[in-house]
């Protein structure tokens, strides 16, 4: 069963359409107790980094999180839910992120903000993410250590558009609105 | 860099997919979540429904309608027509729309499209425009171009992203449903002022007509309805088409 963390903010909807649409289970999570009843934790995100993390603290959920990723468990970003895993974001300076992963949420310079579309997702060494295009709404993008950085896109600069460690796939852009390439991607994320 | 979009327009009327010419004249085309679904199949990048009986009539939205197209549709879409509210724009995408159109309203209270972008962030407020050519001009129309108005469309497009608009969905009235091109004029005056995204919308008729709409103007998306209904063009057949003429598209 895959939980879907749900902090009252983003629609996630579309998330659990598109599990239920690759034959998984899917519920909403809310609780400490919930989260560990998973097999694998899906943090979607829509919103600002600041506001998802007093919604996380409010749902006494952050340790949990950070928990459930430490300890190994299958868990995937998307969106605002990767750029949470850092430190700290250039959005709201002096809010803590979930810390798992180091290094710090930057703003777009150049360009126009946000990043709204489709933009190619190119895989770095054995990621399990299909090359091609992806949906993408964002302003901020993260800087991830150089090892953890599983997929680059170009947006006037290049970023990490994705990351991954052993248990933990995080994603900028949202494979469940990247049509079939990104149904595939969240195929194999499941099935790893 | 990002592709060039390319979203078939689906304007529903009590339950059915129609289109008409000029906004009027109109037929049926299908089932909406049906056509909905053949289209994200074919790979379109975008779908925009528009409720174009909800402002005459004075009816509600289509809320419905966004839950049964977001169980079949894996791309981002967008739903519009009599979205007056804040809690308008709630029930919509919280039936699983990604995006709200607002038009009317807007026109009459633009602080509307300021409440649904600090709600909901401003990726989710598209304000439709639909425009009629008066000489070097273009004048505004609302209630779905049966009401003509005082704004200037430049202008009142400028006033649109200052309030919070996160893309600019521009309608030729002239050349809806007319399939004899995109009013590039139109398109590249509205680029001038605009820093958001412009989705370009009316005369889309062949392969050509988008071609050059994206060689000649920086829009970032266009809009179609007839074509697509009708059978002209297929959405892989023009996908492939853009990119053999060099236009950066998602196959």
């Amino acid at each position: 069963m895959i939980g879907i963390v749900d902090y009252n903010m983003g629609n996630i909807r579309s998330v659990r359409n598109a599990l239920l649409r690759i034959g998984e289970e899917c519920t909403t999570v809310r609780t400490p107790n919930e989260i560990e009843q998973m097999d694998a934790v899906v943090l979607p995100g829509v919103g600002a980094f600041g506001a998802m993390m007093r919604h996380l603290d409010k749902l006494r959920i952050r340790d949990s999180l950070v928990n459930w990723i430490e300890d190994g468990n299958k868990f995937l970003g998307i969106c605002l839910g990767y750029q949470a895993l850092f430190e700290e974001s250039e959005e709201n300076p002096g809010v803590s992120g979930l810390g798992v992963l180091s290094g710090k949420v930057m703003k777009f310079r150049q360009g126009r903000i946000p990043q709204v579309g489709w933009n190619r997702v190119t895989p770095v060494g054995e990621s399990i993410i299909p090359e091609g295009n992806y949906y993408f709404v964002n302003s901020y993008f993260p800087q991830p250590e150089e090892e953890k950085v599983a997929a680059t896109t170009s947006y006037h600069r290049e970023f990490a558009s994705a990351v991954s460690t052993k248990n933990l796939l995080a994603t900028q852009f949202h494979p469940e609105r990247s049509g079939e390439l990104g149904l595939e991607l969240l195929r194999r994320w499941s099935c790893a | 860099m990002l592709s060039r979009r390319i979203i078939p327009c689906l304007d529903v009327n009590r339950g059915r997919v129609v289109k008409g010419i000029n906004f009027e004249g109109l037929r049926d085309a299908g089932d909406p979540v049906e056509l909905a679904a053949r289209y994200y199949k074919e790979g379109a990048d975008e779908l925009t429904f528009l409720d174009i009986s909800a402002t005459k009539e004075g009816r509600g939205t289509i809320g419905e309608l966004a839950a049964a197209v977001s169980d079949r549709v894996f791309v981002p879409f967008t739903v519009g027509g009599g979205i007056r509210s804040v809690e308008d724009a709630r029930n919509i995408l919280k039936n699983g729309a990604d995006k709200v159109a607002v038009n009317s309203a807007a026109i009459a209270n633009p602080s509307l499209i300021t409440e649904i972008a600090e709600e909901f962030g401003s990726q989710s407020v598209v304000v439709a425009v639909d425009v009629k050519r008066r000489g070097e001009n273009w004048t505004v129309y609302a209630k779905a171009g049966e009401k003509e108005t005082a704004l200037d469309a430049l202008e009142w497009c400028e006033v649109a992203q200052s309030k919070g608009a996160g893309e600019i969905l521009l309608t030729s009235i002239d050349r809806d449903g007319t399939k004899i091109g995109f009013d590039l004029e139109l398109y590249t005056a509205v680029r001038r002022r605009l820093g958001i995204p412009i989705i370009a919308s009316g005369g889309g008729g062949s392969v050509e007509s988008f071609v050059e709409l994206f060689e000649n103007t920086d829009v970032d998306a266009a809009l179609a309805a007839s074509i697509f209904h009708f059978g002209r063009i297929s959405i892989p057949q023009l996908k492939q088409q853009l990119r053999e003429s060099g236009v950066e598209v998602r196959l």
